[in-house]
Parts: structure tokens; sequence; C-alpha cells
């Protein structure tokens, strides 16, 4: 029963994504002999494929020919090839410059990522901080050699060498760029932008009954950043750091929204479709969502409320059991390269992580407008991380919520 | 080669063996040798950080998946929305297989099969989307969205819930509880229906007293189909809902995800007995005859 439900999933998210999934086929397949642009290329590229490696066996020291093909597993809308829109399309300037063909598998969730990886049949993933933790415990991923990467040198320093994405000074992949899940709503409901969580949290909201809500049980700091704000004296300073009282009082309150939840989403083209039918009328969203429904036609907006917001600082991590490294490497060049950096940053609506990016995007207001550079207008958005006994905001006379209890008590809530 | 045609002859056993025991094997190292790694798996503990299964073994998977109220709850809930959709199909295959069978003019039964059948050609998606579509809410908040098929035609609909887990799955099934039932009312000879009416049975009697008990393998095979595919799907469900119901195929796709193999696989111990005591039960009224 197991295996078909996985083939029937697999069917499914085939399905919702089929323009994305299948990449176009660029330069040419049979010869893996390429030319680079970006990343050094070993001199004596002799035929073998796996690289030299350092004293510890992990990291490769330098970088043989591309191996011709590379399997990511990414965010929607993080590698595009032009299927989705001609006009956005920064891997086939990549598959051309490396001969290395790109294949991507969508995930929808970090949870689904993690999975994803663990069957070891990709060569890397764009992983949010919530995975990319659980990615290194279980021996995943592999520590990355920045030298052969070029670009990594004018990524934004605060984004670097992160709790995150590196381990005693070792960095596990490179930061792609970050941003925050943002309020939508519906412009012919609110006349004014709302300000704060609270339309989808309080019973009286204006959008009672089609609330859209991330399914995924990291959407409980959601709550938790709400809580913050409203209920101070639970002395909430992380909202992925919650013990036990904190964290009941955050499911209390998501069994509040319970009441007027008009969709759980996890598939992001579901609530593409509830917000273009106007099914939705405020939910938790990303920039990207927001682009693509307002593309056909949607009329919504999108703010970061008051109280802050949860949101994401994702690494492109290399797994440890990569069949392509080369291209992997060459790939991790490029999409923090300045110019591929901006385009993803703006069709997502994020802001880069390549300090150079800013001055190439096509809107000139672009860094400003997502903060790019602005330490100031992060403080207050909480990156998604992996919450763990030990309480991340350094308190030691409690134990906090373990993701697996948030796991569990979210399939409670959703049941 | 005719003296091994003679051997074979005389050792039947073995012919038989040569002939089924490929197929035989696979069904048990694949099929059963599958099922039962899940039932192993269900018992290794998860390790929280890296959120893979470990060698160390447990039984709070099973534990948790059996005692957890919020679980039990989302299992009795499946079993129900299963029980009502092999009802609905019953109460609408056995009038429409009754009249293509016994009832219909004999050049227009075929027709009337290839109609019943023909929803199984579409795709099982584009169904499920259709049904979304009709069900969609009208306007709210003054803002109108215009509404499915069902909202702009008749100004109601049930919306995204239960009833429309219910409706979607029941049309999904259907054809898989008419075919059996008109298997069965084809195989009753006419000449019991005419011997009923020559002792004086009026119609309904005839029904009551000769067809239905002849047909309970027939309607019971059909619920295994029905019952078995509602209580285990789980795309329709989050499809015609915005993924508002969980049934319990849901819960293992979730748990699945999470990624928390182990108690997944202790999930997929609650479809596997409740399917196993259903088989149980349709055979002993002759399901299995008549599939």
């Amino acid at each position: 029963m197991t295996t078909t439900h996985r083939s029937l999933r697999r069917l499914l998210a085939g399905a919702a994504v089929l323009s994305v999934v299948a990449v176009a086929c660029g330069g040419d397949d049979d010869d893996a002999a390429v030319t680079t642009t970006a990343a050094p290329v070993a001199t004596d590229a002799a035929p073998e494929t796996d690289p030299p490696v350092d004293d510890t066996g992990t990291m490769p020291t330098e970088l043989g020919a591309g191996e011709g093909e590379v399997n990511l597993i990414a965010w929607a809308g993080y590698v595009e090839d032009g299927s989705t829109d001609p006009a956005v399309d920064w891997v086939t300037p990549f598959e051309e410059a490396t001969g290395c063909q790109v294949n991507v598998q969508l995930g929808n969730s970090s949870d689904e990522m993690v999975q994803l990886m663990q069957t070891g049949e990709y060569d890397g993933v764009s992983a949010s901080g919530d995975a990319t933790l659980r990615l290194i415990a279980g021996g995943e991923v592999a520590p990355v050699n920045t030298d052969l990467i070029p670009n990594y040198a004018d990524v934004f320093p605060d984004l670097k060498l992160q709790k995150h994405n590196s381990v005693e000074g070792v960095p596990y992949g490179v930061p792609h760029g970050r941003g925050a899940n943002l309020l939508v709503y519906n412009t012919d409901l609110y006349t004014t932008a709302p300000d704060s969580w609270g339309e989808m949290f309080e019973t009286d909201s204006a959008a009672a009954g089609s609330v859209s809500v991330y399914d995924s049980p990291i959407y409980i700091a959601d709550a938790a950043v709400y809580l913050m704000s409203t209920q101070p004296e639970l002395g909430i300073t992380n909202p992925y750091s919650l013990d036990q009282t904190q964290f009941d009082a955050a499911m209390a309150l998501l069994e509040q929204q319970k009441g007027i939840v008009g969709q759980y989403w996890a598939l992001y083209t579901d609530q593409q479709a509830a917000l273009e039918g106007g099914t939705a009328l405020a939910g938790t969203t990303w920039q990207v969502i927001v682009n693509l429904a307002k593309a056909n036609g949607a009329k919504i907006d999108a703010v970061k409320p008051v109280e802050g917001a949860t949101g994401w600082s994702d690494t492109w991590m290399i797994s440890s059991k990569a069949a392509h490294p080369n291209c992997m490497y060459m790939w991790m060049d490029h999409i923090i390269s300045p110019q591929a950096n901006a385009e993803v940053a703006e069709w997502f609506g994020e802001a880069p992580a390549n300090t150079a990016s800013c001055d190439l995007t096509a809107d000139p207001d672009h860094c400003s407008t997502y903060h790019a550079g602005e330490t100031d207008y992060w403080t207050d958005v909480w990156y998604w991380t992996t919450p763990e006994e030990t309480c991340l905001d350094g308190r030691t006379d409690v134990t906090c919520v373990p993701y697996t209890e948030w796991v569990n008590a979210w399939n409670g809530l959703r049941s | 080669m005719r003296a091994l045609g003679r051997f074979m002859r005389r050792h039947r056993r073995l012919s038989l063996a040569s002939v089924l025991g490929a197929p035989v094997a696979w069904m048990l190292v694949i099929y059963i040798g599958s099922l039962a790694f899940m039932v192993v798996s269900a018992f290794f503990r998860l390790d929280g950080l890296s959120q893979k299964p470990t060698n160390e073994l447990t039984g709070d998977n099973i534990k948790t998946a059996f005692t957890t109220w919020t679980y039990v709850e989302v299992v009795l809930k499946s079993v129900g929305v299963a029980v009502v959709v092999t009802t609905l199909c019953f109460v609408i295959a056995l009038p429409a297989a009754f009249y293509i069978s016994k009832v219909a003019a004999p050049w227009a039964r075929r027709g009337l099969i290839v109609a019943m059948l023909l929803p199984l050609w579409a795709g099982y998606l584009v169904k499920g989307y259709a049904w979304k579509a009709m069900l969609r809410p009208g306007s709210e908040f003054g803002i109108d969205t215009g509404g499915g098929f069902l909202n702009a035609t008749f100004g109601w609909t049930p919306g995204f819930g239960w009833i429309a887990v219910v409706l979607a799955e029941s049309y999904l099934w259907l054809p898989y509880m008419i075919l059996p039932i008109y298997a069965g009312l084809d195989r009753l000879p006419p000449s019991l229906l005419d011997a009923s009416g020559d002792v004086g049975a009026r119609p309904m009697r005839t029904f009551r007293s000769i067809v239905m008990p002849l047909l309970v393998p027939a309607i019971a095979a059909g619920s295994i189909f029905t019952f078995s595919l509602t209580l285990g799907d789980f795309i329709t469900p989050n499809l015609v809902t915005e993924g508002k119901v969980q049934m319990i195929g849901n819960l293992i796709q979730r748990t699945l995800g999470a990624p928390n193999q182990p108690l997944a696989a202790a999930f997929t111990l609650w479809p596997l007995l409740i399917v196993i005591v259903y088989l149980a039960g349709m055979k002993r009224l002759g399901a299995f005859e008549s599939i």
C-alpha cells in the first residue's frame, strides 16, 4: 500500500507541476567534455569523474569536467528554464556553458526535501534552514570547499557561516537568498492593506472562512510570531524555541484559527488557484505565488505585517552521495553568480545572496524593496530552522519542544 | 520432447509447479515480502535529529498509532466515509444494473454498459479536479466568485467538506459496483424468475426472495472495491476539500513526508487490518466466487 501511495503521490506532484518538472535539454548531451566559464577546470582533465578530495576525504580540492547532468531538488521558482515564462531562464545559459543538463524535482516543503534527499538519488538541494540541520545530522550532505566557488566571495557576510549552514566553521553549501513569508490579501475585500497577522488568526477577521494556511508543521512558528506581539507574557523570544507552555499556546491559537480556515495548502499551485478563484481572501504566502497569481489577474497584494514574519534563508547543498559532483559545484557557483542570483531573487521575490546582484536586477530598486543589505530589516524575520530539545534561545532551565513533536501536534491539529 | 511430455503428464504437480512457480514466487517475495518489511519497519525508532530510522526497536510507534484518540478518530471517520460511499454506490448500482440487465432492450444493453464504464476512461485526477470545480462555493463577503456548477445552477453547494469527499468517491468507484452486480444479474437464470411468478409471487416478492439472495456474493464483491478504494484514497479527499479533510491515507502520506517512516508504517497497519477483516467478512458472503 505504501508503494502505491508513493507512486500516486509522485503522479500528483508530477501532474501539478508538469510544466516545470521536465527541463529543457540544451547543450550537447553526448559530449561530456565541456567548457566551463566560471568554475576552474582541472587542466589535466582526465576521464575520471571523481574529483580529488582533501585530507578528510569529504571535500574536493579541485574540479574535474562536468558529468553531463545534475539532478536538483528545489523550491518552485528556483530553477527556471523558460518553460514557466520565456523571459525567466537562468538554466539554459548554465547548460550551454557547462554541458550539465539540469533535471529538477520540486520540493513542496522542507520535510519533503529531507525525504527526497534521504533517497540519495539527487546531487543537491536548495534547503531552507529547517531542513539543513536535519540533512547535516543525517549525513545526507557534504561540506563544501568554497575555494572552488569563486562567487562565494561576494555573498553578504551576514549570510555566511551561520548556524543553519555550517558546522564549526565549515560551510555546508552556499547561501542562495532570503525572504519573508508574507500576508497575502484580496484587494476587493481589503481596500486598505491589512498590517497584522490577526487577519489570519482572529475569528472576527474580515476573511473568516477564507483563510489560506501553509500546511506544514513549521507553520506553528507563524502562530508563535503572532503570540510574541499579542501575548508578551508568554515570553517567547524565538518562535522555533518554544517550551511546552508556549507551544501549547501556539497550538491553541492554531486550533482557534482552524474555525476560519478555507484552505490548507501544501502545493503552491493550490494556493495560487485559490487566490485566482477568490476562494482564499487572506493567507500566508511566498512572493512568487503572488507574482504568478497576479499575472493571471488575481486581485491580491502582499505585505509583511507589523508582528514580523517567519522567513527563509536558503542554502544550496551538495549530496554526500552526489553522482555528478562537478556539475553540482558548477551549479552552486552559477546560482550565486551576480546575474543568475539577481534573476532568481527577482522572480522568487527575495533578497539576493550576492552583493553584486543588486546592480543587475531589472527593477533597480529590488534590493531596497527586499532590504537585501539592511541588517535591521531581518531582525524580525525568523528564518526557518529545526526546533530542538535544547532551546535555541539560550534558555537552559527548560527543555523545548523538538521538531518531531511539532510534526505530531500538526498531525493532531489537522485530523 | 515426447518423453518430457509423458513425464509431465505423469507428474501433474510438477508441471503445475513449473508453470505457476515464477508468479507465485513473485507474489511471495515482492508483495508479501514488502508487506512484511513494512510491518517490521513500524518497530524501528526514529532518530529525532536526522529523522532517519535507527536500528533500535520500539513499540512506541504502534502505541501512538493505535491509542492516540486523534488518530483513532481519523481512522473511524475514514471507515465511516468508506461505508457511506459503499452504501451510496450500492443504492445507485442495483437499480441501474437491474435496468440494464433485465429491462432494457437487448440492442440498448451494450450501449448502456459502455456508458457506465465510460468514466473509467477519464483520468483519475481529471475527475477529481472536475468535482472540485463543480463544488466550488460562490460569492463571499460581497465578492462574486461565481462559484462552481452546483452553485451556479442550483444556488447551493455542499462546499469543500466531508460531503464533497463522499460525492467524489462515490462517483469515482461506482462502476466497480455496477459491473459485478450486472454480471450477477446476468448469471441469474430467467427460469427462476418465471417459476417464482408461476407460483404466484409478485415482482417485489420475487426480487426479495429470489434475486437478492442470489445477488449477495456479487454485491459483496463490488463492495470490496468501493470500500477498500475509498478507505485508501488520499488524493481525492485532499483535492476536493482544499486539504481540510484528513483521511487515513492523508495521515500516512503526511507522516511519511515528515519524514517519520516508522510511524507511517505503523499507521499503515490500520487499513491493512481493516481490509483483512472486511475481506474475511465478504468471503463468508461468497464474494470471491463472484469476482
